[in-house]
């Protein structure tokens, strides 16, 4: 049996997910977006992941989220909400092909006994985790560092105002 | 108690609400989203699955959740720059429309 918790968090999850996706308003796609990312984080801690769960919420939602947040709020235009009925064959081609996917694997699981599985067996501390990230895989954090400085320096490079040569479009940015 | 395959069941149904997404849609910023989601299935999976088996001895028993850890930084760093190049995109043609996007040029 599943508990309460358990059921409003995935109905947050999937609730948010889909209505980050069919929102008319793509800035209220984007709080639903956090919503869902706020539902996985929920999912997390009932899995007795409590360190996962807050970097998650620190991460995505902190970070993530509200860059999304900004950068919609940047590039909106009042036609996106209006263009939404899309062409109907990739609708009904997207709702097939995710139904499908979505019914293999509930088949999937169906097939096996994971549905025996109710005890949380794994007790890891996050002490562990900090043991495993400062030994085992330090060079993987090493160039995980690089690679967000690498990818901070080149969204700066991209984004950047040419202030030399101003051309057609840059002049309401 | 939630049985494993709850969790596994959620993150189905993110995956599929997250295909949806990048096969139907057409607005970079909803691709974002639509790819952001499928991450977080993926994540999920990989903690649940982690937290439901005995795991191995010592401080690999967090092996699942440092790789967790790891795949949440690289997704914020992917969030970054592909907003960097939505931003450009907008600059240079006032829509992010993918399917009118042909050129890359910057």
């Amino acid at each position: 049996m599943v508990d309460a918790t358990f059921i409003a968090m995935m109905v947050v999850t999937v609730g948010g997910a889909i209505f980050a996706l069919e929102a008319e308003e793509i800035v209220y796609g984007a709080i639903g977006l956090a919503a869902s990312l706020f539902g996985v984080a929920a999912l997390f801690f009932l899995l007795n992941a409590p360190y996962v769960a807050v970097f998650q919420v620190a991460v995505y939602i902190g970070a993530v989220a509200v860059l999304i947040l900004f950068t919609v709020m940047l590039v909106r235009q009042e036609k996106w909400s209006k263009e939404l009925p899309a062409n109907a064959p990739s609708r009904v081609a997207g709702v097939v092909t995710g139904l499908a996917i979505v019914v293999a694997l509930i088949v999937a699981v169906a097939s096996t006994n994971l549905t025996s599985e109710t005890q949380l067996q794994n007790t890891a501390s996050f002490l562990q985790i900090g043991q495993l990230i400062s030994s085992t895989y330090s060079p993987v954090l090493e160039i995980l560092a690089l690679v967000l400085g690498a990818a901070v320096v080149g969204a700066l490079t991209l984004s950047r105002v040419d202030r030399q040569g101003p051309e057609e479009g840059e002049k309401q940015s | 108690m939630n049985s494993l395959a709850d969790f596994v069941l959620v993150s189905a149904m993110l995956f599929g609400i997250g295909i949806y997404g990048l096969i139907t849609k057409r607005n970079a910023l909803r691709l974002l989203f639509a790819v952001e989601i499928m991450i977080n299935a993926a994540n999920l999976n990989f903690v649940a699955f982690e937290q439901y088996s005995p795991g191995l001895p010592g401080p690999q028993a967090a092996l699942g959740q440092t790789f967790v850890l790891f795949s949440i930084a690289l997704a914020a760093a992917e969030a970054a720059v592909i907003l960097a190049i939505v931003v450009v995109a907008y600059r240079l043609h006032q829509d992010v429309d993918v399917s009118e996007l042909k050129t890359m040029e910057g």
